[in-house]
């Protein structure tokens, strides 16, 4: 049987990729209308659910790539910058 | 059935036969009327393929990746340039051991352009984990493609059956076409490739692999292929039992077995050297004609044997490693080094750029080797 070269689904297969973060997506849950497009869009499925249908992101595996900002309708997700160090 | 085709027109026969899902298409002189002729019988509803225009040969690998990682049955040809556009995929496809199949009308590259055949564009494949069939007739063309989906099934990795540009793509010959139900037997059932997607265990392909992972993947390509000679010879056997077709080996022999001086050629121009072997063997002078139908795997076992026998080899190559020289004499060398045979090889290139062969061209190379 060959080994075929690919991946399974695991979490945190490259390590706490939330290192690699600049910006930090920060969401202000007054604006938030619970539409999930944060959710969809995320590419690296960091974006949970709470028990109240509020997106949660999970930071330890954010990259920050601001997909999730870019497509929220309400503007409720901001891009903030990473303080250094 | 009997038809008189084109060495084209025979591959998209052998691509209907073998009922093929997914074919991307993008012209490039001399493959277009391969595509053209499938379009033809998928516009008729003769065969149930998504025939998908692309806008770059680069593209048209990569929609036959994806068609496989879908686990259809997937078809595309090209030549030259083409060739080397789809190049970054053409390595994709076997790194993922996906069982595509392409037909390459082989095609000088450019630069200076140039429409006719040699073998240089055909050879870039070598290194790259594919296995590579050549065929020198329009049969061998329409038999080869058939062939060649179940080669790529049982190895898991692409196959590319190459043929000569204008020489065997645009001359029209008696081909015999097998019936339907022949190929669907020869064929077998539809399983779906273990490199397809499965949404029931999903995985991401185009992962990274550290250095630890990396090696074994290559020597698992490196293995599969080392043992295809095997596998192909079978696929042959199964073919013939279903068909009747004739069946050739990785090596076709003429005339070898008490030659003194043996040439071992590639492609259609292999008739000119068998043709020209049979005058010289009128005149009483021993030559033989050994036609290589395959690069990967390549032919180790014949090839040392046929030289064993052999006074003097002769190795015709249609390509070159620029600097260096003819690419299968380099092989052929390498084998005959490697298993102790000390026959001597001359390596002569021609034909480049399609310049033209002859019987005459081929019966003084024969001269020469045999030293007369």
């Amino acid at each position: 049987m060959v080994e075929l070269p690919v991946a399974r689904p695991s979490v945190g297969a490259a390590g706490k990729t939330g290192n690699w973060r600049l910006f930090k997506p920060s969401i202000d849950y007054r604006k938030c209308i619970k539409c999930l497009l944060c959710w969809m869009y995320c590419p690296d499925g960091v974006i949970s659910l709470s028990g109240k249908g509020l997106p949660v992101i999970d930071y330890e595996y954010c990259k920050g790539c601001g997909i999730c900002a870019e497509e929220c309708p309400v503007k409720a997700i901001e891009m903030v910058k990473e303080v250094e160090g | 059935m009997r038809e008189f085709l084109t060495g084209n027109y025979a591959a998209a026969y052998g691509v209907k036969l073998s009922r093929v899902e997914v074919v991307s298409a993008y012209p490039i002189t001399p493959q277009t009327s391969v595509i053209e002729k499938i379009s033809e019988f998928v516009e008729k509803g003769e065969l149930k393929a998504k025939l998908i225009r692309v806008e770059s040969e680069h593209s048209a690998m990569a929609a036959v990746i994806g068609a496989a990682f879908s686990g259809a049955r997937a078809y595309t040809a090209t030549s030259a340039q083409g060739l080397l556009y789809m190049y970054e995929m053409i390595w994709w496809a076997a790194g993922s051991r996906l069982p595509v199949v392409a037909g390459i009308v082989t095609r000088a590259i450019a630069p200076p352009w140039s429409i006719w055949t040699d073998h240089s564009d055909f050879m870039t494949l070598r290194d790259a984990g594919w296995a590579m069939l050549f065929a020198s007739s329009a049969q061998e063309v329409l038999d080869m493609t058939i062939q060649a989906f179940k080669l790529a099934k049982e190895l898991m990795l692409p196959v590319a059956v190459g043929w000569d540009a204008f020489i065997t793509s645009h001359t029209a010959e008696p081909v015999e076409v097998p019936p339907q139900e022949q190929v669907d037997y020869f064929l077998g059932e539809k399983k779906k490739s273990p490199a397809a997607v499965d949404f029931e265990n999903p995985f991401a392909h185009g992962a990274l692999a550290f250095p630890k992972d990396y090696p074994k993947f290559r020597e698992d390509i490196h293995r599969t292929l080392k043992a295809a000679g095997e596998v192909y010879s079978n696929i042959e056997r199964r073919y013939y039992e279903a068909t009747g077709r004739e069946r050739y080996g990785l090596v076709e022999e003429v005339f070898c077995e008490d030659a003194d001086a043996v040439m071992f050629i590639m492609g259609a121009a292999a008739g000119d050297a068998i043709h020209a072997a049979g005058e010289l063997r009128r005149k009483g002078l021993h030559v033989g004609v050994a036609r290589i139908r395959s690069i990967r795997p390549f032919p180790r076992n014949e090839v040392e044997k046929i030289a064993r026998r052999a006074s003097k080899v002769i190795v015709f190559d249609r390509s070159y490693s620029l600097g260096f020289g003819g690419v299968l004499a380099t092989e052929v060398r390498s084998v005959l080094h490697e298993e102790g045979v000390d026959t001597p090889v001359i390596s002569v290139t021609g034909g480049l750029g399609g310049s033209d062969l002859s019987p005459e061209y081929f019966e003084k190379i024969f001269l020469k080797g045999l030293g007369v």
